[in-house]
Parts: C-alpha cells; sequence; structure tokens
C-alpha cells in the first residue's frame, strides 16, 4: 500500500508522460503479482463498488478533526475534492501504512460493505490513524469510488509491455474486456510465452485524430476512403464459437441493450470481427443523436421505445475474417471482407457505412458542408494503404469535423470546480436574450486559458448577485462566444433547446450583454 | 465596524484599522497622517502616508519598498512609544524580517493586531510570541482545517533532495517564493553542499535588505553578475535558482536550459491550487499560522474579542464564536470576500513587482 500511495504521489507530481511511464514501470518491477493486479485495476481507471456513503465519511472525519460537520462542508466546497479534505483535516501523526495493496483492498476495503454502521466506523478511523496525509487521501478515494489518476490506458499499457517485454498491442489486447484483478490475471498479462486472449475480447479500437492544418496537406483525397463521421455508439461486434458479443467503446458489453441487433448472431459466420457506429436509423435515414440518447443506459427496452428509436449496425472496418486477425492488412482489402461479410447477413439491422465520392478536397469539403443533414459531425479520412491502429495513432485515421455552431451568451451564474479548478468559479451557466429577459441555455466548463479563469472567477465573487447552495448568480456583465455540436428541441430545458457538447471559444471583451445574441436567433441556427 | 467596547483603541475606517484615541492607522491602505506598520509586504506597508512607525529590523525593507526618505519612527521590540495617551509596542510577528504584532494600551484596555505571522522555525525572522490582549485581530489567510504545515526541516530536506535529483538529471532547479521573506527563508534553508545558489534580481535586492539588517544568509549569486563576468555561455545545471513567482513562464528562464520548477507556498497543500500553478512541484512553505497554529495562538492570548481578517474571516469566526468566543469577520480592502483566501498570497506576488528594477534581465 505504501508503494502503491508513493506510485500515486510520483504520477500526480509530474505533468510530463515519460516521467509518469517510468514510475510505474519502477512499481511494476518490483510489486507482486497480486499488488500489481489491483495496481493495474485501479490505474485503468476501474473502481470498487462505493463501500461506503460519504456522508458517513464526512461524519466520522469531523469527529476525528474535533471539528463541526458545517465547517467540513465549507472547506471542502474551498478545496473541491471530498477525498482530499477528508484526508487533510485530520492531523498527521508519525503513522506509515503497513501491508500490501492486496491486502489492503481484499481483508480490510472490501469486507467494509458487509459491516455495520458502528464496525465501518471503528475500521475507518483505525485506518486513518495508520496513514500519512497522502495515503489517506488515497484510501478515501478507493472506498468512495473515486479513485483517478492522471495517465490514459496508453500509458499504462506502455508501462506494462516494457516490464513484460511485449508489445504494446498485445498487451493493450489483454487489457480489455472485463478481468479480474487476481495475480493470476496480472501474470498472464506480462506472460511473453502466452498466445491466445478470450474469445468474447475485442481489439484495441483505432482513434482518429483531428484535422489540424488544411487537407490538402494529406496529399491526394483519392488516396482515402472517406464517410460521414457518425455521432452515435462506436462498437466492435464479435462472432466467435457461435456466440455474439458487443463492446462499447468504453469495453462495456452491450449486445443486451440492443435487441434488433441479436439477429447478428445467425447472420454472421464465426471468427467475424467488425468495427462500426450503433445509430439510431429509421426510414433510411439516420437520428438525431439526442433520440439514441434515450436508448443509452436503459437495461430493458420497450416496445415502443424500440419501435420510436429503432437501431442499426452502420459497420465500417473488419478486422477479423474467417478466425484470422486481419488488422495488419491494408484497409481495402478490410474493406472488401467486410462488404461480403454485410451482404450475406440479410436478415440483420447491419449496413456497410456509405462511402462518400468526390473528385477532389473541393468537392468533399461541399460534402462536409451538408453532414448535418446525415446527423453526422463531418467526415472520415482513412487511407486505403493504412493498417488498423491501436489507439491514437498519428496518421491512420483523420476526423474532418464541421465548424461548430458558435453563438454569444451572457455570463449568468458560475459554481466552484474540481480538481485543477478546486476553489476557482469555473463551472458557468451562460444565457441568451427573449423579450428582454435572460434565459439560461447552456452550461460550459472548459475554454478559458487559466489567466482568464482566475479574472472570471474574480469577477464571480465581486459580482455576487446571489447564492444559492454552492451555485451563484451575478450580475450578467461578461459576453462569451460559445461553440457547440448540435440542437435539438427539448422540453426538459429551460430554454427549450438542448445543445451538445457546449464550450467556451473565446472571451468577447469586445461585446457588452446587450449585444449578446437571442433564443431566437439560436433556434434559427439550426434550420 | 463599531464596537462599542473598543470604540475608542480600534475601528475600522474606510483607510483601513484606526485608532481614534491615538489618531493613527494600522497598515493603512490609502496615504494618511500617521501609519504603523506590521510589516514590509506591499499589501500592508503603502506608500504615500506622512509619517510612518514600524520594527527597527523592518527599516531596510520599508526603506526599499516606500523610498529611501520616508519619513520612519522604527522602534525596537517591546519598546513603548505613547501617542496621544495610547501605549504602542511592536512585538516580533514571525512573518518574515521585521513583522510585529502591534500591541496598544489604552486606559487599561489591551488590542492586539497580527498581521501575519506564523509559528513555524525560521532562522530569518524573530519568533512570534503571543501576547495577552482584550481584542485580538488576527489574520486567517489559511484559516481552514484542512491546513496542518509540515515541519520546516522535513520541507527543506524534500527541496534540497529534489535539487540533488534534478543535478542529477542534468536540469537547473527553479524554486519561486515571494522576493522578500519566503525567498530569504528559503536560501536560509538550502544545503550549500549541493551545488551553487543563484538569485533572480528582485530576490538579491531583498537578500540585501536581510544581509545589512545582519541576518546571516548562505552566499548567493546574483545572475545578472554572474552574466556580467562571465558571458552567456553558463552551465547553470548544478545550481538552484531563487526567482518571484512572476518569473515562472517568461522567457528570463530560457538561459539555464532544462529546469525543474517548483513553488514553496502554503497554497501548495491542496492539490487543485498545485496543479493550477503548472509546476513540477510544490513545496508547502508557509509564512502564515496553520489552522492548529491560529486556534493555539487565540487560547493563549486569551481575549474578550476576536476579530478575524485577511482570508477565511468569516469561517473563522463563526467557528470561533460557536467554540464560545466572542469573534466577527472584518472586511479588509484586499479580498473581495471572506472565504476567498486564493488570492491573497497572489497579492504578496504582487509585490515583486514593486521591487523589479530587473525582472527581465534578473
Amino acid at each position: 500500500m505504501r508503494d502503491f500511495c508513493l506510485l500515486y504521489q510520483a504520477i500526480d507530481q509530474t505533468t510530463k508522460t515519460n516521467e509518469k511511464v517510468e514510475v510505474m514501470q519502477h512499481y511494476f518491477a518490483r510489486a507482486k503479482p497480486a499488488d500489481a493486479a489491483w495496481a493495474v485495476y485501479f490505474l485503468s481507471g476501474q473502481k470498487l463498488k462505493r463501500l461506503i456513503n460519504t456522508a458517513k465519511l464526512r461524519i466520522w472525519a469531523s469527529e476525528e478533526a474535533n471539528i463541526p460537520l458545517w465547517l467540513l462542508e465549507e472547506t471542502y466546497e474551498w478545496v473541491g475534492d471530498l477525498g482530499e479534505t477528508l484526508a487533510a483535516v485530520i492531523a498527521d501523526s508519525d503513522a506509515d501504512v503497513q501491508g500490501s495493496l492486496c491486502d489492503w483492498v481484499e481483508e480490510k476495503l472490501l469486507p467494509l460493505a458487509s459491516m455495520s454502521d458502528h464496525e465501518q466506523q471503528a475500521a475507518v478511523k483505525n485506518y486513518w490513524k495508520q496513514m500519512t496525509s497522502v495515503q489517506r487521501f488515497v484510501l478515501n478515494k478507493l472506498i468512495t469510488g473515486s479513485f483517478r489518476i492522471g495517465v490514459s490506458q496508453r500509458l499504462l499499457t506502455r508501462a506494462i509491455a516494457s516490464v513484460a517485454k511485449l508489445s504494446v498491442e498485445s498487451v493493450a489486447h489483454r487489457l480489455m474486456g472485463n478481468w479480474s484483478p487476481t495475480p493470476q490475471f496480472y501474470s498472464d498479462l506480462i506472460d511473453p510465452t502466452k498466445q491466445s486472449v478470450a474469445n468474447y475480447l475485442p481489439y484495441p479500437f483505432c482513434l482518429a485524430n483531428p484535422i489540424e492544418s488544411s487537407v490538402e496537406q494529406l496529399g491526394q483525397s483519392d488516396d482515402y476512403l472517406v464517410e460521414w463521421k457518425w455521432d452515435g455508439i462506436r462498437a466492435q461486434v464479435i462472432k466467435r464459437d457461435d456466440e455474439l458479443y458487443i463492446w462499447s467503446r468504453g469495453e462495456e458489453r452491450i449486445e443486451d441493450r440492443f435487441p434488433e441487433l441479436v439477429n447478428l448472431r445467425e447472420d454472421l459466420p464465426n471468427g467475424t470481427v467488425l468495427d462500426g457506429e450503433i445509430l439510431a436509423f429509421k426510414d433510411g435515414r439516420p437520428l438525431a443523436f439526442a433520440e439514441l440518447q434515450r436508448r443509452i443506459g436503459r437495461k430493458t427496452i420497450g416496445k415502443k421505445l424500440m419501435a420510436d428509436v429503432p437501431v442499426e449496425f452502420v459497420a465500417f472496418d473488419c478486422l477479423e475474417y474467417d478466425g484470422e486477425d486481419i488488422r495488419q492488412h491494408p484497409l481495402s482489402q478490410r474493406r472488401e471482407r467486410l462488404q461480403t461479410i454485410v451482404e450475406q447477413a440479410s436478415q440483420a439491422a447491419i449496413q456497410v457505412s456509405p462511402t462518400i465520392v468526390a473528385s477532389n478536397w473541393d468537392g468533399l469539403e461541399a460534402m462536409r458542408q451538408q453532414c448535418r443533414q446525415y446527423e453526422a459531425e463531418g467526415l472520415m479520412l482513412k487511407p486505403y494503404s493504412s493498417t488498423y491502429a491501436v489507439g491514437r495513432t498519428r496518421g491512420a485515421w483523420w476526423k474532418w469535423k464541421i465548424d461548430p455552431y458558435t453563438i454569444d451568451a451572457v455570463l449568468t451564474a458560475a459554481q466552484r470546480g474540481h480538481g485543477r479548478r478546486a476553489s476557482m468559479y469555473t463551472d458557468y451557466t451562460f444565457s441568451l436574450w427573449d423579450n428582454g429577459r435572460l434565459v439560461t441555455f447552456a452550461k460550459a466548463y472548459s475554454g478559458l486559458t487559466d489567466s482568464e479563469m482566475r479574472q472570471v472567477d474574480q469577477f464571480v465573487r465581486q459580482n455576487t448577485l446571489d447564492r444559492f447552495g454552492p451555485v451563484r448568480t451575478v450580475e450578467p456583465l461578461l459576453v462569451m462566444e460559445l461553440a457547440f455540436e448540435n440542437l435539438q428541441a427539448s422540453k426538459r430545458h429551460k430554454s427549450g433547446v438542448a445543445v451538445r457538447f457546449p464550450r467556451i471559444l473565446r472571451w468577447r471583451h469586445d461585446k457588452k450583454p446587450e449585444q449578446a445574441n437571442t433564443l431566437d436567433e439560436l433556434r434559427r441556427l439550426a434550420t | 465596524m463599531a464596537d462599542e467596547n473598543f470604540s475608542e483603541l480600534l475601528t475600522l475606517s474606510s483607510s483601513g484599522l484606526y485608532c481614534p484615541a491615538g489618531d493613527f492607522y494600522i497598515d493603512p491602505w490609502r496615504p494618511v497622517k500617521r501609519a504603523v506598520i506590521t510589516h514590509a509586504h506591499s499589501d500592508h506597508a503603502r506608500a504615500g502616508s506622512e509619517q510612518y512607525l514600524a520594527a527597527a529590523s523592518s527599516e531596510k525593507l520599508l526603506r526599499v519598498r516606500l523610498g529611501h526618505d520616508i519619513n520612519l519612527l522604527a522602534v525596537s521590540y517591546g519598546e513603548i512609544v505613547t501617542l496621544n495617551g495610547v501605549r504602542v509596542s511592536l512585538h516580533p510577528a514571525g512573518h518574515i524580517l521585521g513583522s510585529s504584532q502591534i500591541r496598544l494600551e489604552y486606559r487599561g484596555r489591551i488590542a492586539v493586531v497580527t498581521g501575519d505571522y506564523k509559528l513555524g522555525a525560521d532562522s530569518t525572522t524573530e519568533s512570534f510570541a503571543p501576547i495577552p490582549c482584550n481584542l485580538l485581530v488576527t489574520e486567517s489567510t489559511f484559516g481552514l482545517p484542512v491546513f496542518h504545515w509540515p515541519r520546516s526541516e522535513i520541507v527543506f530536506s524534500e527541496i534540497n533532495d529534489w535539487w540533488r535529483a534534478n543535478q542529477s538529471e542534468g536540469k537547473t532547479s527553479v524554486i519561486y517564493g515571494y522576493s522578500v521573506g519566503k525567498a530569504q527563508r528559503i536560501l536560509a534553508g538550502l544545503d550549500r553542499s549541493v551545488g551553487p545558489i543563484y538569485c533572480h534580481g528582485a530576490v538579491h535586492v531583498g537578500n540585501q535588505a536581510y544581509l545589512e539588517s545582519g541576518i546571516d544568509l548562505p552566499p548567493s549569486e546574483r545572475i545578472s553578475d554572474i552574466e556580467a563576468t562571465r558571458g552567456k555561455q553558463i552551465d547553470w545545471h548544478r545550481g538552484i535558482v531563487i526567482a518571484p513567482p512572476s518569473a515562472h513562464g517568461t522567457p528570463w528562464l530560457r538561459r539555464f536550459g532544462a529546469i525543474s520548477t517548483a513553488m514553496a507556498s502554503g497554497w501548495m497543500a491542496i492539490r487543485g491550487t498545485r496543479r493550477r500553478r503548472a509546476m513540477d512541484r510544490g513545496f508547502v512553505l508557509s509564512d502564515h499560522v496553520d489552522w492548529p497554529e491560529l486556534l493555539s495562538t487565540i487560547h493563549q492570548c486569551k481575549p474578550e474579542a476576536i476579530w478575524v481578517t485577511h482570508g477565511f474571516s468569516s469561517i473563522v469566526a463563526r467557528y470561533l464564536s460557536e467554540c464560545g468566543w466572542n469573534a466577527k469577520p472584518l472586511k479588509t480592502q484586499f479580498v473581495g470576500e471572506s472565504s476567498d483566501g486564493g488570492e491573497l498570497e497572489t497579492a504578496a506576488d504582487e509585490a515583486v513587482k514593486t521591487v523589479k528594477p530587473e525582472s527581465v534581465e534578473g
């Protein structure tokens, strides 16, 4: 546990990816498999089910710190991180944690779930006393299921691969899907002699990079396969050993959520893996993402919902054909395989993502401008000669997104942020004019520089009109240009419109609040 | 902020804390006739007043800040000056060199204004001692129960370890702290056997004032002096550079080649503020009281009334009231509101700029 806390601290202290990889290598090279397995589990973002509700932890910490609960809450509001607040209000002694990570998780933390309140309280307070402030912080994060750390799956994979002397691709593949953090799992993970992976596991997804400069720099347009960039649920469909598995990019099994797709089990040959997007699709046209959203998160799908929002799998790549991993074959060949498979799958809700053809980049640009008619976010550009890469590899796939919608809105409320922005007012609510009144229409958290955030933070403190819990309404004085991807009528929103991915484009110092846009102007953007 | 019991001794006016009986201000934020100054940071010592009263050990710093020709009455700690019948004396606050608590006594009533203060060890300043009083005006910059300072020896050994590690990786260490006070405290805590110590021009000015005041500091070299004698091709990587926070992210740093940066401040105790600074390291080194120190000071002073200022005043005052003290928050000009501690040390950061004859050349 001490080593794991040191690892956490070392990762937290650096912003440099090479250093993060180095400290992970250092850890994994020394850790026992039982501990390493749990470390992989936590570093890859997996969590223990919340073991104790945080209301109880707040009370116990305030008792240990000998402070009233309101003071703990005020402090938390300022610090912005509960695990940190609970750890830091307790004064440090010279205690230093003993015991391994595996023992802590399996013998101390997991059993908390089945204890009485009283036993939990005694146990947690006792654990806190055995630790330094940083160790308590890590412990609290584990207990509350909010452990987060600044390493990507890619960096973790790199570190393990270098310790195990395996390729990044094979470690990435072994880390896909659901696994239990057992010593056996870790030993298998780093075993260079082990060949196969479980048949239900997906391949690591290939991700696209945004076009940063002009598309002309990519060379000839006819070297690229061009498709719509769909706004749905990215998924891999696997048919092996007569079973069908559908995995989302978040590595969740989702075949149960989409009954329309179960026919694929009959229609696809064994030894097939397809990559594509699940879209709400009706009368030959994709529906807006907001429609598909109604199906996400529902475990049981009613008949009405299925009739209203039917889905299809829009396939764009074939990763395994006839039991063979063909990711290293050129895209042109993989597309032929895909075509063959989909043509044979006559019954199922599956189609090949249409190819967009134009004679040059200008022609494609014209198509890109029309993408919203197809509920797409732009175009995907994939070299015909490219292999199927692991993760966000440069030079493989490009996304050429449509320029976002933009509108000038007035900042009307703010709330304190979390993490790096904790203790500053960085979560903003924006409004537009409607018959002389400002109506809330979007929240945005990102887009300003650190220095601008500090200025807005000061502004909020000095121009507060009213406070509602953590939220402050402010004088409507600041105008910001917001960007967003899409808009959709909504009954749940006061403005009657829901916008997708709103973010701040820039601070319009040159505009007065009365020059901001109106709700009508927002609605007109969509037409 | 009228308080019937102390209305002759201390009130809050539009220019700051005012003693009506003695007709003088403490750390006024506008020019006044007579100003008693707790310490030489620019959010406490402001230019333009006709007469200043401050601790003798702060004289060098004050003259650097406010001008050499200010009308300054410098008094020793403990020496009593009577102003219109009010007995005024200054006592060490432990914040920076020459920082004072101001003790006022009038008709048997005693008020103490702490100014900024700390209890932790610091060889560059006189140590704080609590003064029993009827009214205590205390700062609350770090008045939240999450602030528990580590012992300074531990922090300095972390700083020295970091310096050594950077050296072995071929990186120059750059540590930021306010040019007056924090910088000298860092300097005094560095292990000279590790390598050479370099100072930014603003820090150098602070060092000179400390040395002239008789404070022992390890030898350090001013960067512009070295460059003047040795030219621009200097291998800095074995050394550590002490610079004000305003130097962070500026082209001035380019001369050092590969660097590792660190901030020394009490705010570094909080992960969010630490990460927002975007430095490689944050060392928890504060010149203010932490939560337990604030409470222990109050217990030792046993005041009838407490005014809480500079920082988390509302929260601290509410907590003290619940514990049975007669406490209230005092609004000051420096913070938009009491629960905003975040900008206070930034205000002191800015102080650096008033002494920068050469923040770019260093």
